[in-house]
């Protein structure tokens, strides 16, 4: 395989890998989604409840996020860094 | 074989990524340290913006607040609130650097949805300095108030002698990444929400009437931007208090 052809092949490997790590964002989809609606059934079984959790709630949702946002990241590496 | 998908496409021009870049304010030259560029600029703007609304609205305080007195209060009080419910008593004596963080984050990131303004948050650069204050602010304070005694934090006592020594290690890790998920979580949204607009205004351009359709989508994610804005600024808030807690607080947590 000549340099040039290696380039082309390479840039295509870039690009697959940058698409293949955005497959990451539906996992945090389901940890975000899974938080918000226990906490839906749960703040409507027990409403005067729900307020004093509202933290925890954002704390978890934030936790589940930062795992969809690594896979977002490896996705700009590949983009831009590598 | 070259790559011409931007030319192929005819007149779609869609340049999501050429509003986050810092360019200076005054001719073109390099971009050197002191160099006043877009981002400083816009994090200046968020600086005043943060003294008008907690400095001058509370000038003139009377019985019954006006209406800046009254946002300036509510702000305070609910951050004064969540400092004392997550980090508990004795995080209150970094209320004000918590507050310091809340309102420019805020501030930052609504000033960076006005339409031509620069986003400041939206740079890992930016954010990533925050987080990293955050980090070497907990490590340090832990060390000072508890000692050596703050490294138990990554034993968990409650777990089987055997599992310790794994837990350990994931403790490690996840400690150490959190400057990483902070900063990214912050800039990455805003990042994101910016791209996504940009992306619909480059659909509006081309499709003549039909482009109604996208306005209205643009109009509807400014909305949910708006919202992304004031809730990661709150997201930011509450992990700087939940990592400042295992500083601070009791031991488990």
């Amino acid at each position: 395989m000549d340099a040039a052809a290696a380039a082309e092949f390479a840039l295509m490997g870039k690009y697959i890998g940058a698409g293949l790590a955005t497959i990451g964002l539906g996992g945090a989809g389901i940890g975000v989604g899974h938080i918000a609606g226990n906490f839906l059934s749960g703040a409507l079984r027990n409403p005067s409840a729900a307020p004093g959790q509202m933290a925890n709630l954002f704390v978890g949702i934030a936790f589940a996020e930062a795992l969809g946002i690594f896979s977002f990241l490896i996705a700009l590496l590949l983009m831009f860094a590598v | 074989m070259a790559i011409d998908g931007e030319k192929a496409a005819g007149g779609l021009k869609i340049e999501p990524m050429e509003q986050f870049t810092i360019k200076p304010l005054f001719g073109d030259g390099p971009i050197e340290w002191y160099t006043p560029t877009n981002a400083t600029l816009w994090m200046g703007v968020a600086v005043l913006a943060v003294t008008a609304i907690l400095v001058l609205s509370t000038r003139r305080r009377a019985i019954v607040p006006s209406r800046g007195q009254s946002v300036a209060e509510m702000l305070y009080g609910f951050i004064h609130k969540m400092v004392e419910e997550v980090a508990g008593h004795e995080g209150l004596r970094f209320f004000p650097y918590i507050m310091t963080l809340f309102m420019f984050v805020l501030l930052s990131n609504l000033l960076g949805m006005i339409p031509t303004s620069f986003s400041t948050t939206s740079q890992i650069a930016v954010t990533g300095t925050l987080a990293l204050m955050v980090f070497l602010t907990v490590t340090l304070v832990g060390f000072w108030r508890k000692g050596i005694g703050f490294l138990s934090m990554f034993w968990v006592a409650s777990a089987p002698l055997a599992l310790r020594p794994i837990l350990a290690v994931i403790e490690l890790i996840s400690y150490f990444v959190r400057p990483l998920s902070h900063s990214i979580r912050l800039g990455g949204n805003l990042m994101a929400g910016h791209a996504v607009i940009k992306v619909f205004a480059g659909f509006a351009g081309v499709m003549g009437v039909a482009s109604v359709v996208p306005i209205a989508s643009i109009t509807a994610i400014f909305g949910l931007e708006l919202l992304v804005s004031a809730v990661q600024a709150y997201v930011f808030t509450i992990l700087t208090c939940v990592y400042l807690r295992d500083a601070v607080g009791d031991a488990h947590h």
